[in-house]
Order: structure tokens, then sequence, then C-alpha cells
């Protein structure tokens, strides 16, 4: 099976190679296999100051601007700034957050400044962090513009959390802003939690949590599903809804709409 | 010298961890190795009726770390195995004068003198099963082939990895080794027993031996006998295999398959 798959890897390198290969004879637009070109641009974008984030504050606030500037509240996008926020400590519900400025017209699109743990909840609800500048201009703006340029489409990329040995009953591992990948088995009455995906090399009878910040796009894929509890965003099944079909082999969890979707991994 | 410390922990209590520290302990001393056993179970004594030394004992533990007794006091010479020791729990105490200071002061001098400490847990995962382990180098995890018995065990190997001296120094974990006792091969055969493939699927721990059930465990106790001196019994020499395995042979399990006897007592409605 090992060496269908690296066959596979193999040729699928080999077809990419290909196609960066025939890149060069002519516009990638022209070529009709080409859907998309990533490239750096520049624009000026609103700024969305945060200082405090209450809902009935945030709202008030939110309906009283629209009264004043009816126009400005047009589909615009906006960067979150984090900088000025009073209490760090405090967490921001940016999904909540997203949907009120999206219920006045106002779309924010990403943020900036702010703890790592700020931009790590931002991102959870679709809100990624743009690489933090000076907010005044200084005369090497054009320096640190084209530093950015090209780094542009480089993304940062947290590593996922491995861990080597089994998880034994009473112990829990979480992997925060990131995936999680298990070599070993989860014993039951452990349990794994991951702000990601969840993948487990090994039988999972314990329990394990996908994208429990919310994020409804996480994935749960174990060897040998024999859990108490699988869930992801908060959408689970316990081991009676799991007995059937699929216990005790290799199995893949998604959400599907409202419905927590178990599949084969084999097929 | 610096001696290798050996906890025998189970979690749940009843399931063999004296009778596996006398044994064990025993069969290190037959093999050469200078070694003392530890009791660590305050209040529950009983390591040296096992041991057969109960009427020796004058001083114990917590007399050392209370420094109300100086270990050449407390510590019991075996009159059966050369180069064997024993250092007996206290009967009366409470278990808070078992501090892991004045336990790391008697395992550094017993180092100095000592080939292989082997300390005898007691059950549960409270203060003094923590204590017990908490210095191991290396531990024996006995199990019965039993649920409750192997999520218990799962949970000592939890601890084993996240509240030792070797885990908050961060050095190589404490290494494992999973000792199975009371095992009746009629009864797995029965399905009234976990197998062992069972419980080392669980546990994901290297077998270090399978003790049978044996009613010459229980005879050999009560003569105060380690039974691994019971050369005849199956669970004696299931013993010895295991202390040979922990010092780097390789052995082939035996007494695994239920027997001959066994089984022609069932085809012929015996038992
Ligand atoms: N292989 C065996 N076959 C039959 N009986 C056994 C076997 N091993 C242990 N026993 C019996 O089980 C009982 C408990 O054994 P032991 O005292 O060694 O357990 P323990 O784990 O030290 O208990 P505790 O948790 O109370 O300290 C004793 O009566 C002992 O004789
Ligand atoms: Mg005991």
């Amino acid at each position: 099976m090992t060496d269908t798959l690296a066959a596979k890897a193999a040729q699928l390198q080999e077809r990419l190679l290909n196609k960066a290969g025939k890149k060069e004879a002519n516009s990638p637009a022209d070529n009709e296999e080409t859907s998309f070109q990533l490239k750096a641009t520049r624009l000026t974008l609103t700024q969305l100051e945060l200082y405090d984030y209450d809902y009935d504050n945030f709202n008030r606030q939110m309906s009283k601007n629209l009264k004043q500037a009816p126009h400005f509240f047009n589909q615009t996008p906006v960067v979150i700034t984090l900088d000025k926020i009073r209490n760090t400590d405090k967490k921001v519900d940016f999904i909540e957050l997203t949907q009120m400025c999206q219920e006045y017209g106002v779309f924010p699109i990403a943020v900036r400044g702010g703890t790592e743990e700020m931009q790590l909840s931002a991102l959870v609800a679709g809100l990624p962090a743009l690489p933090n500048q000076g907010s005044s201009k200084s005369s090497n703006d054009d320096a640190t513009d084209k530093a950015q340029e090209s780094a542009a489409p480089k993304e940062e990329m947290r590593p996922s959390k491995i861990i080597h040995r089994p998880v034994r009953s009473g112990q829990q591992i979480y992997a925060q802003g990131c995936d999680l990948i298990l070599l070993g088995p989860v014993s039951t009455g452990a349990e794994v939690l991951s702000d990601g995906n969840i993948h487990i090399y090994a039988p999972l009878r314990g329990r394990a949590l996908a994208g429990i910040r919310g994020n409804k796009d996480t994935h749960i894929f174990c060897q040998q599903l024999e859990a108490e509890l699988v869930s992801i965003a908060g959408h689970y099944k316990v081991s009676d809804d799991l007995q059937g079909t699929h216990w005790g082999q290799s199995i893949h969890a998604r959400l599907d709409g409202q419905h927590l979707k178990i599949s084969g991994l084999t097929s | 010298m610096v001696a290798k410390i050996v906890v025998v922990t189970s979690g749940k209590g009843g399931v063999g961890k004296t009778t596996s520290s006398a044994a064990i302990g025993t069969g290190f001393a037959l093999r050469g190795l200078k070694t003392v056993i530890i009791d660590f179970d305050v209040g529950l004594r009983n390591l040296d009726l096992v041991m057969n030394c109960e009427r020796r004992v004058v001083y114990d533990l917590i007399n050392v770390i209370n420094e109300e007794a100086t270990l050449s006091q407390a510590l019991i010479k075996d009159k059966r195995t050369d180069g064997l020791y024993i250092l007996p729990a206290s009967q009366t105490r409470d278990k808070d004068a078992l501090t892991v200071e004045g336990v790391q002061r008697v395992l550094d001098e017993l180092s100095g003198v000592f080939d292989i400490i082997v300390c005898d847990s007691p059950a549960g995962i409270e203060k003094g099963a923590l204590t017990a382990m908490y210095f191991a180098d290396e531990a024996i995890i006995v199990t019965n082939p039993e649920v409750s018995s192997v999520r218990d065990s799962d949970r000592i190997l939890g601890i084993l990895q996240s509240k030792t001296k070797r885990a908050a120094e961060g050095r190589e974990p404490v290494k494992e080794h999973l000792l199975i006792t009371r095992y009746s091969p009629e009864r797995v055969k029965k399905g009234e027993m976990l197998s062992i493939q069972d419980i080392e699927e669980i546990l994901a721990v290297p077998l270090l031996g399978v003790i049978p059930e044996s009613k010459s465990v229980l005879k050999a106790s009560n003569q105060g006998l380690p039974v691994i001196l019971d050369s005849v019994s199956v669970a004696g020499q299931a013993y010895g295999d295991a202390v040979d395995r922990f010092l780097g042979q390789e052995v082939e399990h035996r007494f695994i398959n239920p027997s001959r006897m066994a089984i022609f007592k069932r085809m012929f409605g015996g038992e």
C-alpha cells in the first residue's frame, strides 16, 4: 500500500514539475490550465481601531455611526487594529464581532497588532494577522514595504503538535492554534483536543475534540475507532452513536453542515 | 556505584505487587545483585510477612526518614538469600511522614551500597504511590487480566511519564515493564478474562512476564517464602523468567496456553 502511495506522490510531483516548466512558454493567463496567480499589491484600507469589545457598546456605537455616515457602511473592507486594546487579557469574540460588523455593511478582512493569543482567536474567526508595521509612516516606509512585498506570498506556518507516546487515562493533550498528530494510542479516559485537525495513527479509545474554538472546517482522522467521544467544533457523537459500521475501523470525521459525518478511510 | 531504582506499582489494589516485589527482589539477589526491597505501604505492612521477617522488625522506613534510626539499624538481612535486604514499612505511623525529601535521603544512602532497589508501592494514585515511584528509573506495572486493573495500570503509566523525578527533570522517561499476574489461560479461553494480546494492545508496554494464577502463591506466602524459591511451581518459574528478561536475557514466555492437564480435565468433566 505504501508503495502505491509513494508512486502516486511521485506522479503528482512530476505533473506539478511539468506544469511549472510549461509556464515559461506563454503568459499564465493564456494557459487554460492555470486558474490563478499570486501577485503582490498595495491597497489603502480603512482601519477599525478597537479599544474594547463589548457586544452592547459596540452595537450601540455602530448604529450611531451608521446614522452619521451611511455611505461608509457599504461593503467596506476594514482591518481591525488591536494595538490600542485597553485590557489585553479580555477575550474578544471575533466571530461575534465580525458577524455584527457585516450586519452593518462593514467587512473585517484581517487584524493587525495585538497579542499572539488575540491574533489566534482572530484567525479562528477567519481574520488573518497582517504583518505589523508602525502606524505612523516614516521615511524608510518604502524599504519596509518592499521587504513586505517579497515576503507576502510566504504564509507563516504554525507547526503541528506531535505526540510520540501513548496518551494515558487521565491525561489531556491540547494543541493550541495548530493541528495535533498522535503516533500512539489514546486510552479510554484520556482526552485530546485541538484548535485544528487531529490525526491519530493508532487506536482512539478516549475522547477526541477538533476545532474546539469553533473552526468547523476541521477534521479527525484515526486508524482505529473505539472512541468514547468524537467532536468537531462542538458537534459530537458518543460511543453509543459510534458503534456500527465504522467501529474498530480507520475513519475520517468531518462536519457536514450541522451533522458530524464519519466515513471509512479505506475504500 | 549508583543503584537502579525499580518501582513495582499498579494503581489497583490486591493485584500482586507485594508478591511480585518479594519474588523479583529475591530473584535479583539470587543472580548476584545486591538487592534491597523497600515496603512503601505505610500502615499496611505485609512485605515482611511474605519475606518471613516480621518477627525481626525493630525499626522501619519512617524511623529512618525521621532520623530516629540509622539505615543499618532498620535494614533486615534476609536469612535465606545472600545479598538480599528488606526495609520494612511502619504499621502504625501515618502516611504523611513519607516525604519526598526524606525518601530521597534514604535512597541516596542505599544507592551507594546496593546494585538494585525495589520499591513495593501501595495501591492507589495517592501520595504513598506517588512517593514510591518518584525516584524510579524503571517501573514494573502489575496488571491482572481484567478491565478495571488494566484501566488503573494505564492511569499509573500516565503518571509515571508526568509526575516522576525523571519527568520533572526532562530526562529519559522511566522504562516501563508490563507484568501480568494471576493469569489463567483456561479462563481467557472461556472469554472470562482479557487475553495477553488484549492487554498488550491497550497498554502498549513491553511484556516482562506472565505469572499464572497458582495455588502455590498463597501457600508460599503463608509460609513466608517468596514464591520464586518454590522452583517446582509454575508461578515461581514464571517469576524466574521475568527476572532473567529484566536483566536482558531473551526468554520465551511459558504457561500462557491452557495446560494439557486442564484440557484433559475439561474433556472429562473434571474440576
Ligand atoms: N499468581 C497468583 N496466583 C494466585 N494468587 C495470587 C497470585 N499473585 C498474588 N496472589 C494473591 O493475591 C493476593 C494479593 O497479593 P499481593 O498482596 O501481592 O497484592 P498487592 O498488589 O501487593 O496488594 P495491595 O494493593 O494490598 O498492596 C494475595 O493473597 C496473594 O497471595
Ligand atoms: Mg502490597
